[in-house]
């Protein structure tokens, strides 16, 4: 059994390789030979979305994808939306909104809302609860997770109104 | 869990791949967008030898309008066919099948090749493969060949290929503009595998009564089950809720041997695909008559 493929990926920006074996999870990449442990894991079977990242802009199981497979992709780690000291919209929503509580869940919410807000950024109801279906949290009850989204869409679009006049 | 030691094959041609599935001294698995596998493989429910990822073979991810047909490569994602307005406006049905699978974070990786040749009974696609009359083309050790969507799902998780054989496209009859179709099913949450399912397509005949008719349901046994007999009840005759209820006991009665598990009873599933396939011809003849502008 091979048990030293070199990958090289991008992280959050920066460039990164690693030494793993065939059977890593690009989860266990992130989190045990990056150090990136913002990335969470629960079931390791792509039920409960805790580990999803983004993979080249979209949002993916970290759990149900191979190391070796994101070779040469681009990643987002939930270490990389903000500066560190900083907050995404997307934070400082959940923040205002008690979007999370014990917080295990919210990393994959964060990354799979990205997503969906980088592509729409006024998503219709539906399409919110598409997107969150996917995503497991055991505290909130979700209706906190829905409004955060909704704050966070209505931030990110002030941003880019912003932008554009300047 | 974590998947048992393997190797690891990232084939950059198809040649290659085949060549390296079809070793028989080995036990060898693909691996394409691994929404399935990689899940058995981290449950160790698969412990394959050799992982051969087609992710890195070229050309298999295309959509593409051939005449009265649209070629899907076996590699393009579900989240693909989902934003394509060619699949949108020329097959509806597949269209509407797709987001019932999974959640967009699953059809981001997931591929249509993977759910043809993992042929889930309570899958989407191979019922919609079936309701359609598509292809599925496949490449092997001695070249290329199609199988009929009908003849391609054999029984649970198993289907016609042949050691070393891989799924290369899926060829799906484009739907007539005047056909009314309808994708029903019951999950018990938005994005899990359907409980029971129905894809159904109707065209009307000039008198507004049933002509080609076709219903598939899916969840009720080890393949979907093309509903031959409901369908041949139906034609000629004028829609309405009577002759619905007739051919909801027609399918119920066709259903050998529902599977029963924690989600639902066997009787359960059988009463339910009669309801759903009841629904699903009201859902398509109301499209149907929509296209003909009534």
């Amino acid at each position: 059994m091979s048990d030293s493929l070199h990958v090289q990926l991008t992280v959050n920006g920066t460039a990164r390789e690693a030494h793993v074996e065939a059977r890593t999870t690009l989860a266990d990449l992130l989190r045990e030979h990056l150090g990136l442990t913002g990335t969470h894991i629960g079931c390791e079977h792509g039920v409960c979305g805790v580990c999803t990242v983004l993979v080249d802009g979209r949002a993916t199981r970290s759990c149900l994808m191979l190391a070796v497979q994101a070779d040469g992709a681009e990643i987002t780690t939930v270490e990389g939306l903000a500066e560190p000291g900083g907050l995404h919209p997307i934070q400082e929503a959940f923040a205002e909104e008690h979007g999370l509580q014990c917080g295990f869940c919210t990393p994959g919410f964060l990354l799979a809302i990205h997503e969906l807000l980088e592509a729409d950024p006024d998503p219709a109801e539906d399409t919110i609860r598409d997107v969150l279906g996917g995503q497991i949290c055991r505290c909130t009850g979700y209706q906190s997770i829905l409004r955060s989204v909704h704050a966070a869409a209505a931030k990110m679009r002030a941003t880019r109104a912003a932008d554009a006049h300047a | 869990m974590k998947p048992a030691p393997l190797d690891y094959a990232a084939p950059t041609s198809l040649a290659e791949a085949v060549t390296l599935l079809a070793d028989p001294d080995r036990d060898v698995m693909v691996i394409a967008g691994g929404q399935s596998l990689m899940p058995m493989l981290n449950m160790r429910l698969a412990r394959p030898e050799l992982l051969v990822d087609l992710g890195r073979v070229p050309g298999l991810d295309y959509i593409r309008e051939d005449g009265d047909w649209l070629a899907i490569g076996a590699m393009t994602t579900k989240r693909a066919v989902e934003e394509s307005a060619v699949v949108r406006d020329r097959q509806p049905l597949l269209h509407a099948a797709t987001c019932h699978v999974g959640h967009p974070q699953i059809r981001n990786r997931g591929t249509v090749g993977g759910s043809l040749a993992q042929a889930d009974p309570a899958a989407e696609y191979p019922a919609v493969a079936v309701a359609t009359g598509a292809e599925v083309r496949v490449a092997g050790p001695d070249g290329e060949r199609t199988i009929p969507a009908a003849e391609f799902f054999v029984t649970y998780l198993t289907t016609a290929l042949a050691p070393g054989e891989v799924v290369v496209e899926l060829r799906i009859p484009a739907l007539g503009s005047d056909t009314g179709w309808a994708f029903v099913e019951l999950a018990r949450r938005h994005g899990d595998f359907a409980i029971v399912g129905a894809a159904v397509t109707v065209d009307l005949d000039a008198g507004g009564a049933y002509g080609d008719v076709r219903i598939v349901l899916f969840g009720v046994g080890p393949t979907p089950l093309w509903a031959e007999a409901a369908e041949s009840a139906l034609r000629g005759r004028p829609p309405g809720a009577d002759l619905h209820a007739e051919a909801a006991e027609t399918v119920r009665a066709a259903i050998e041997d529902p599977l029963g598990d924690v989600h639902a009873t066997a009787e359960y599933r059988r009463h339910l695909a009669g309801v759903l396939v009841g629904r699903a011809l009201t859902e398509a003849v109301t499209r149907a008559r929509a296209a003909r502008g009534e």
